[in-house]
């Protein structure tokens, strides 16, 4: 289908239900939020993104029930450099809905969601490999995919695709 | 899920316990699996599967390379069901694209993702039957599944990584005599698989090396991001084909089978039905199949006619761009999932408006399903380690990307 302009003002997003639980729970926590291709994403500061979470499963008629994904991009050299990429999935309502954070490159932090969906932590252990971006309280933050010595992390782009680090 | 609150013991900790390495080269583990399985007699007390073995950087090659070369790398991340990733990559592209594709590519498309289905259940019956040791139906299977590897010989001119669809339809048309072959097979096929279930589903060997062994409760499964059949044997009724259709499948007529077992003999099941409702896709694919042209109409993208550019400059001019330096990609990013014969397959691309992408990520079904082993066999005996790996049809190469 062709492509038509992308919505990204908050309030013409209301009548989403996802966009408006998250208004109603805390307006404070969301960042923006984009309309395009047919998906709906929601950036969430990072001091909130567990709690959004969990309120997001736990929501009597939204229920994402399940963390389809969890990824992350690097937007190398700009700042915040990092996004981490949660791809929600409710099983009952069989709709979807992303949610990003934002991270500076200089403290990839962000909290674990390994406590609100258990899926998270192959996901999480292996942006942790592959980008450097550290999950608070993941129960066993190790190195999944790269063996366990190695330095640097692959998927960041100052780290080259061929040849010498 | 113990295997989550508390950090694994990894040297041998109370004295009832040891440690015990299973893989990475071990024949029942599809691959390259290492499992460390803290083990007290015969029954396992934890188990901590170890990836990584196989891990090629796939991710980070596609980000150098033009949005079609791409299409070659998804083949190589599962190998037993190509088609479908070449399929999901290529949606999300379209996707990002907004590209029409001609009802007859996707058509073309359906009826070729069920031949892999079948083609991908057909090693996993044969496989996991071996490993559980019912030896003769993994000759049935590759008999059958042989068939379905000529056919895909026969559109794409490779048996395994057959980079058949293309950004914008398919590479080219489907050759003389291939609906033929596809229409003798569907005639004989749910025949066969009538064979495989005389040979397992009665078998009280069978019954008692999977009724109720690693067993997966709904809530459990849905929470570790257990997708496709292992979810459906859960009971938990979810089919991407039906639910979130792509390609054509609003089109088609089928059952999502669904069991409430949630062991391995419920996912055994499961995937024998699929086989009998994708065959059954196969045959209205093959009756309703339009005629016209495989590839959208889309000069900038897809690369023209062999005849075309020998007579039309135009032609020869998209093609020479498109070659040497790909086609742009408007900004923005998708994330495109289709039913895999193991589950969800999902493809996240971002792109930053130029022609390569900036970022695709593979959600892998096998990759989060293997997260719900520790919950199916903590407190069971070793032997069902064996039929429950097999039973959640794990493909490493996916895993470890």
């Amino acid at each position: 289908m062709p492509l038509t302009p992308a919505i990204t003002d908050l309030d013409a997003l209301k009548e989403k239900p996802e966009v408006a639980a998250l208004l109603d729970w805390n307006r404070a926590a969301v960042e923006s939020a984009r309309w395009d291709r047919n998906e709906l994403t929601a950036w969430i500061h990072r001091p909130h993104i567990r709690q959004a979470c969990a309120v997001l499963r736990d929501h009597p008629t939204l229920r994402f029930d399940a963390l389809s994904d969890l990824t992350c991009v690097d937007w190398y050299p700009s700042e915040p450099r990092f996004e981490v990429v949660y791809h929600l999935w409710s099983t009952p309502r069989k709709s979807r809905l992303r949610l990003k954070v934002k991270l500076a490159g200089d403290d990839p932090a962000v909290a674990s969601v390994v406590a609100v969906w258990p899926s998270a932590n192959f996901f999480e252990r292996e942006v942790f490999d592959l980008f450097g971006v550290r999950f608070e309280d993941h129960p066993y933050l190790r190195r999944l995919l790269m063996p366990e010595d190695w330095l640097g992390h692959p998927l960041r782009k100052d780290y080259p695709v061929e040849g010498y680090r | 899920m113990s295997h989550l609150t508390q950090a694994p013991v990894l040297e041998p900790g109370a004295d009832r316990t040891m440690i015990l390495n299973m893989g990475p080269q071990h024949p029942s583990t599809h691959g390259v699996l290492r499992l460390v399985l803290e083990i007290d007699g015969e029954n396992v007390v934890r188990i901590m599967p170890d990836i990584g073995y196989l891990h090629t950087g796939i991710e980070k090659t596609c980000e150098a390379k033009f949005y079609q070369q791409v299409v070659v790398l998804t083949d190589r991340i599962d190998y037993l069901c190509p088609m479908t990733n070449n399929l999901c990559y290529v949606l999300a592209v379209e996707k990002l694209l907004g590209l029409e594709i001609p009802p007859r590519a996707q058509w073309l498309r359906v009826m070729l993702n069920e031949l892999t289905r079948i083609n991908s259940h057909l090693v996993w019956l044969g496989t996991h039957a071996l490993d559980i040791g019912a030896m003769s139906v993994f000759l049935y299977c590759f008999r059958e599944r042989e068939d379905v590897l000529r056919m895909f010989e026969m559109v794409s001119g490779q048996r395994m990584m057959t980079s058949y669809f293309r950004v914008g339809g398919l590479s080219v048309d489907i050759p003389l005599g291939f609906l033929d072959k596809v229409k003798a097979f569907a005639a004989i096929f749910p025949g066969r698989v009538d064979e495989y279930e005389d040979l397992l589903t009665g078998n009280p060997i069978w019954q008692e090396r999977t009724k109720g062994v690693a067993y997966l409760a709904p809530g459990d499964a849905i929470a570790l991001g257990a997708t496709g059949p292992t979810l459906r044997a859960s009971g938990v009724d979810v089919d991407l084909r039906r639910d979130e259709p792509y390609s054509a499948y609003h089109k088609f007529q089928f059952k999502v089978p669904v069991s409430q077992g949630g062991d391995v003999f419920a996912r055994y099941l499961v995937r024998v039905q699929e086989l009998r409702e994708s065959i059954a896709i196969v045959t209205q694919a093959l009756q309703g199949l339009p005629e016209g042209p495989v590839k959208a109409d889309a000069p900038k993208v897809v690369l023209p006619d062999r005849e075309r550019m020998k007579t039309q400059m135009e032609s020869l001019i998209y093609h020479f761009k498109i070659v040497t330096e790909g086609f742009a990609v408007p900004a923005g990013e998708v994330y495109q999932c289709v039913e895999s014969p193991r589950g969800e397959m999902g493809y996240y691309v971002v792109s930053d408006g130029t022609a390569k992408p900036y970022r695709v990520h593979m959600r892998s079904p096998s990759y989060a399903n293997l997260q719900a082993l520790p919950q199916m066999c903590e407190g069971r005996l070793i032997a069902d380690v064996v039929a429950a790996i097999g039973s959640i049809d794990i493909v490493l190469g996916e895993i470890d990307r």
